[in-house]
């Protein structure tokens, strides 16, 4: 129960913030949403104006009404005064409602951006994992997979909504800040920008204390959730063999370390913001200190230092969010960079530019020549392998595990490519061939007979719709398979849950036979699994099933049936690779060579 | 506030921490007044034309005043918050010791993972109500008192206006925070669905290919993802109004202030500084505000989690030592006896054993036939107290096994379940599991009964290699053998074998017979078995038949008797001399078994 390892993996490993190869290929995910890239762009300096706005509208009615300065304005009624300052807050809410819409906007446009994006690469990364071989998928275990296409494309989501964009904006807020500060009082600006390099270190030192403890954080939880899952799904064991108090002491150990590493995240949660309250007041002071010496001398005015005093309080808030901004910075090129090694791996197995089409009808004819085969380079499956089968035969490959039975259907189906010789069907090359065309006169029934979740029709007929319903359920008949069907709860509509659980090894067995039927092909590939499992009379269906498959059409089956070897045509020993027997049941045995052997072998005990 | 009612016993643990706590954050709040109250003050100095010395005055005593402050906001955001922390480590530790106690009935009728999510999801839920719950209440009673009376001295008017718009915040909070978790569920609902039709789609790509059903398959995909971007959608729509309102809704309040401070000011009734200071105060309770929506959010998961934890905490185990317990009773010698014994599990219609009479001589030895779903593992379970009898006597030692306090009655069984369980320890570990104190000789020899030895050699750290990591995950037969010398090495009085050399190979299963055979002698046993070879020589064999005992007697008795215990061993034997002219009988199979090299 090797719970706690899954929750191990693919730990993102944090590297660049910026690589300009990655961000190269995301914008060209980017590209065809432009329109609304530059929108989200100018709501985003739209509102950088409109926030800047409300404080340099306080400091100009301060100035002008509130304590006016020069002839001019103090020579205003109060009843101006008033009015003026009514005015000017009126101007304020407008910038407000303003804000308001532009900052919904932004947001709401990053997101349909993300969206799209993601979307788009979602439908890529699955394109073209359809598009892979059997090979890739030998390599690549599906969890791997399925974190590429869900959570490494879900974390670019960040990027968008509250990466990339705000990012931008809080660049530009930032700089929209110190501008109006050094227009204004250049002076009394470059002294309170004093306070940016201690705290741009400060922020930095506090997120990265934050994020090493995070990581601490989460793999202490996830200790946690293994062994508890563990204990819990051995709670049996745990108490007929005494060991409660191990259990909760192991338990305890992990609990407490768990925590103490949540009160040294929460220390530095704690401290960070007194720490910017500090800082910002520091800079307050300086603009009294240096503003108000300024003013008592006559040099700038109190509007000023307000707006001053004001903005100082902005500044903190795109600092710190500078910082946030880099982790997903870096999640998001962790994530890329994993989802386009997905994208630009090789197609193993391609069609030809110029593919060759099957004669119609097509006959079933099918040939291996001098065929070599590795799944992995130098370790051969297949040693040189000849044989034909004439259409309609029927051929049975035996032989011990790792004799190289299964590379043949994956080689005849294409899901490999030999690595010499040739596989042909018909006379043609299978690599001059579209996958499409070959395959679909070619029925595989394969060892691990897969259920989709959806109906018992649909596992039938799959996504293909020119399979009527009447041919679902002469296909079922024809295999034995009606009868169960016909008895579970909702018959061919009966709703199968992922992986056909509620339906036993032998039921799935007839019910992919029955897909194979119903795909009406040529030629037949089955691989036929050793059922101790089956029930006596689902196993003598199954036999039975076998036999009537077989009628008729080319077919292969990598046999374990004693019954399914002694009825057909021929028999084809393999072994380590090569052909070493060739013949029917009884006259192989009758050799008292290799199959003899073989077959005592498997029944000796 | 029932919630907090349940947790008085772990909040009484903190209650200085607490009090502490507490008067931090006031403190806090006060101070965090006197900044910008000090900074009005500076700025109507300024305006004054005061004294220039008094500017840098203000700003030390600015800075200085920062200082403390930051001393005690870090002081009030931290000491609730570890509290919290502890009562989370408490709980969980509760959680986990309950767990221990619990009957297995009760974990067959949750599912695991909703199980591990009360100890981890639904206890952060409370944590958080407990931290940052208590923490934001208290820090926004506090801010908004002390604000207001401070603004109610500077202008009651003034206040009224500036503040009236505050609660709109929270309010909006919480309309938002709703329909934005509701519509984030869609989301996360879609993912899964999402996630599955991909995991299908690879886990089936041989079929997919097979009947090039890729484009297809595409297509279905798209669907899914197309509608996992429409949800995505909708939530932000929702989501992205949330902090334009907020911040509107705070400006709303500057403009007022803007308007009718300025108009004050003006009239002459308040000073410019206290202007300025009024727009700081209101700034600092726009967080409070917003935080009073969140807590009452963190206040409902809270309770909702609660219900859950205390679910679990507040269950009284069906098994465990009473008052039928006598604690001085042990098992000795190991005598098994039923009588008359009935079982029928909750929710079940009918009994899964009705009238079970049996009896094992100490030292004896019974088999256990029958087909799936007739009682068998149901009978040892009751041996194990795993489960409890409705009805009838079970004795061990002529003793009622409720007499035996629990503990000694697993001290005395040697129990290996039908579907084998191993820690991800090292076999060692795993074998050593009911005697620690294992010598290395007695796990060898405990390996070497269960003919695990030979394959320990070509493990990588041989005995020591741990299970499951590092490649070695262990095959369906070597963990049933790791199973058997957990149970041997244990040196019961008393061995249940559950269906337990279903995966091992007859040769094999043959040694280890062979081998417990001896091990077995002065011991009880009690062996299930769906092979024949596997029960043939013990002393007495029953057959179960829909929970009864339908037939019983040794192998020879049986055979004779000619019901359903010859019709099971004509069949196997059958299977195993096929091959020349039997079609009726099921098929052998070519079992995958490496051809030896010559």
């Amino acid at each position: 129960m090797a719970v706690g390892a899954s929750f191990f993996q693919d730990d993102e490993i944090l590297g660049k913030a910026y690589d300009s190869r990655i961000v190269g290929r995301l914008l060209r995910f980017v590209r065809p949403h432009w329109k609304l890239l530059v929108g989200a762009l100018a709501s985003l300096l739209l509102i950088t104006a409109t926030d800047l706005l409300g404080p340099a509208i306080t400091a100009y009615a301060i100035n002008t009404y509130i304590v006016p300065l020069g002839a001019t304005n103090q020579a205003l009624s109060i009843a101006a005064r008033e009015n003026g300052v009514l005015l000017l807050a009126l101007i304020y809410l407008g910038a407000l409602v303003l804000g308001f819409v532009l900052r919904y906007v932004q947001i709401y446009l990053s997101a349909v951006i993300g969206q799209r994006v993601m979307y788009d690469m979602r439908a890529q990364i699955f394109t073209h994992l359809q598009r892979q071989s059997l090979t890739f998928f030998d390599h690549n275990p599906v969890g791997r997979l399925m974190t590429r296409i869900t959570n490494d494309v879900d974390a670019l989501n960040d990027l968008f909504t509250s990466g990339a964009v705000q990012l931008i904006g809080n660049f530009v807020t930032l700089g929209g800040i110190m501008i109006v500060m050094l227009v204004v009082n250049w002076k009394l600006a470059l002294i309170t920008f004093a306070v940016i390099p201690p705290l741009v270190w400060a922020v930095s030192f506090f997120q990265n204390a934050m994020r090493a403890n995070f990581r601490e954080v989460r793999s202490r939880i996830a200790r946690i959730n293994a062994n508890l899952a563990e204990a819990i799904a051995g709670i049996q064991i745990i108490q007929i063999f005494n060991r409660q108090e191990q259990s909760f002491r192991s338990l305890d150990g992990l609990n407490r370390d768990y925590t103490n590493a949540q009160k040294r995240s929460l220390f530095f949660f704690a401290l960070f913001f007194p720490v910017v309250t500090v800082f910002s007041s520091v800079a307050t002071a300086l603009v009294i200190w240096f503003g108000g010496g300024s003013i008592v001398q006559s040099a700038l005015d109190l509007g000023t230092l307000v707006l001053f005093i004001q903005y100082v309080n902005r500044f903190f808030v795109p600092i710190q969010d500078l910082a946030d901004k880099y982790i997903v910075l870096q999640t998001a090129m962790a994530s890329s960079e994993r989802i386009f090694g997905v994208l630009d791996s090789p197609i193993a197995v391609d069609d030809p530019p110029q593919p060759l089409k099957l004669p119609t009808p097509v006959q079933g004819k099918v040939a291996f020549q001098d065929v070599w085969f590795a799944y992995n380079e130098g370790d051969w499956v297949l040693k040189g392998l000849s044989f034909a089968i004439q259409p309609g035969e029927s051929v049975a490959v035996v032989g011990a595990t790792g004799a190289g039975k299964t590379s043949l259907i994956g080689l005849l189906s294409r899901f490999y490519d030999v690595q010499q010789g040739a596989v042909l069907v018909d006379d043609i090359n299978v690599r001059d061939l579209s996958q499409q065309d070959l395959r679909r006169h070619i029925g595989a029934v394969l060892q691990d007979p897969f259920i989709f979740s959806g109906t018992v029709a649909s596992n039938i007929r799959l996504h293909d719709d020119t399979i009527t319903d009447a041919r679902v359920r002469q296909a079922a008949e024809y295999v034995n398979a009606a009868h169960f069907i016909e008895q579970l709860p909702g018959q061919y509509d009966h709703e199968v849950n992922e992986r056909g659980a509620g339906l036993s090894v032998g039921q799935k067995q007839l019910l992919a036979f029955a897909r194979a039927i119903a795909f009406n092909p040529e030629i037949l590939l089955i691989l036929d699994e050793a059922t101790s499992s089956v029930d006596t009379e689902t196993e003598a269906l199954i036999q039975d099933a076998l036999g009537k498959l077989m009628r008729g059409r080319t077919s292969i089956i990598i046999a374990h049936r004693l019954s399914t070897i002694r009825n057909v045509d021929r028999i084809i020993v393999l072994h380590k690779g090569r052909i070493v027997e060739e013949g029917r049941h009884e006259d192989l045995l009758a050799q008292r060579g290799y199959y003899y052997r073989l077959y005592e072998l498997q029944y000796a005990a | 506030m029932q919630g907090l009612i349940y947790l008085r016993h772990y909040l009484r643990q903190h209650v200085g921490g607490l009090l502490w706590g507490g008067v931090l954050i006031i403190a806090a709040n006060v101070l965090a007044l006197s900044l910008p109250y000090v900074t009005g003050l500076a700025v109507d100095d300024i305006q004054a034309h005061g004294n220039i010395n008094n500017t840098w005055r203000f700003a030390l005593i600015l800075v200085g005043l920062a200082l403390v402050t930051g001393v005690v906001q870090f002081g009030a955001r931290y000491v609730i918050n570890a509290i919290s922390r502890e009562i989370e480590y408490e709980l969980r530790n509760n959680l986990f010791r309950q767990f221990q106690r619990l009957e297995l009935d009760y974990f067959q009728r949750r599912r695991l993972g909703d199980l591990v999510a009360r100890a981890i999801n639904d206890l952060s839920a409370i944590r958080m109500f407990l931290g940052p719950g208590i923490n934001n209440s208290l820090n926004t009673a506090a801010a908004l008192i002390a604000t207001l009376i401070v603004m109610f001295q500077i202008d009651r008017q003034l206040m009224l206006y500036t503040t009236v718009m505050l609660p709109l915040m929270t309010v909006t909070f919480l309309i938002l925070d709703k329909r934005i978790s509701q519509s984030f569920k869609r989301v996360q609902d879609q993912f899964g669905i999402v996630s599955a039709q991909a995991q299908e789609n690879f886990s089936g790509i041989r079929v997919v290919k097979a009947y090039t059903q890729e484009a297809a398959e595409l297509d279905a995909f798209n669907n899914v993802n197309g509608e996992y971007m429409r949800r995505s959608l909708i939530y932000a729509r929702f989501y992205s109004v949330l902090w334009p309102a907020m911040f509107f809704i705070s400006g709303l309040a500057a403009v007022v202030l803007l308007w009718r401070g300025g108009v004050d000011v003006i009239a002459g009734r308040i000073q410019l500084g206290q202007l300025v200071q009024f727009n700081i105060y209101l700034v600092q309770l726009t967080w409070p505000m917003i935080a009073l929506g969140w807590v009452v959010n963190l206040f409902q998961q809270g309770q909702a989690s609660l219900v859950r934890v205390r679910e679990v905490l507040e269950y009284d185990p069906t098994i465990k030592d009473g008052p039928q317990t006598n604690p001085d009773a042990r098992v000795a010698a190991g005598a098994v006896t039923l009588r008359g014994v009935t079982l029928r599990y909750a929710d079940s219609a009918h009994d899964a054993l009705s009238d079970i009479n049996v009896a094992i001589p100490a030292g004896g030895s019974l088999g256990i036939v029958g087909a799936t779903g007739s009682g068998k593992s149901s009978l040892v379970n009751l041996l194990t107290r795993t489960f409890e009898a409705q009805s009838g006597d079970i004795l061990i030692d002529e003793q009622p096994i409720r007499s035996i306090p629990l503990h000694e009655l697993h001290a005395a069984v040697g129990y290996v379940p039908q579907e084998s369980f191993l820690f991800s320890t090292s076999i060692a570990d795993n074998i050593a599991y009911g005697k620690p104190d294992a010598t290395k000789d007695e796990l060898e020899r405990a390996a070497e009964i269960a003919q695990l030895a030979k394959d320990v050699v070509d493990f990588p750290d041989g005995i020591f290699t741990v299970v499951g990591e590092r490649g070695v995950s262990l095959s369906g037969g070597q963990k049933q053998r790791t199973s058997i010398a957990r149970a041997v090495a244990k040196n019961p009085q008393i061995l249940i074998l559950d269906d337990a050399l279903s995966s091992v190979d007859t040769n094999t299963e043959a040694e280890i017979l062979r081998r417990l055979h001896a091990f077995m002698q002065g011991r009880t046993s009690i062996v299930i078995a769906h092979r024949i070879s596997t029960v043939k020589d013990l002393d007495q064999i029953i057959v179960l038949d829909e929970g009864r005992i339908v037939e019983r007697g040794t192998h020879d008795e049986l055979l004779r008797h000619g019901g359903i215990y010859h019709a099971m061993y004509r069949r196997q034997l059958l299977g195993e001399e096929l091959g020349i002219d039997n079609d009726e009988a099921p098929a052998p199979t070519f079992v995958q078994t490496e051809i030896p090299q010559e």
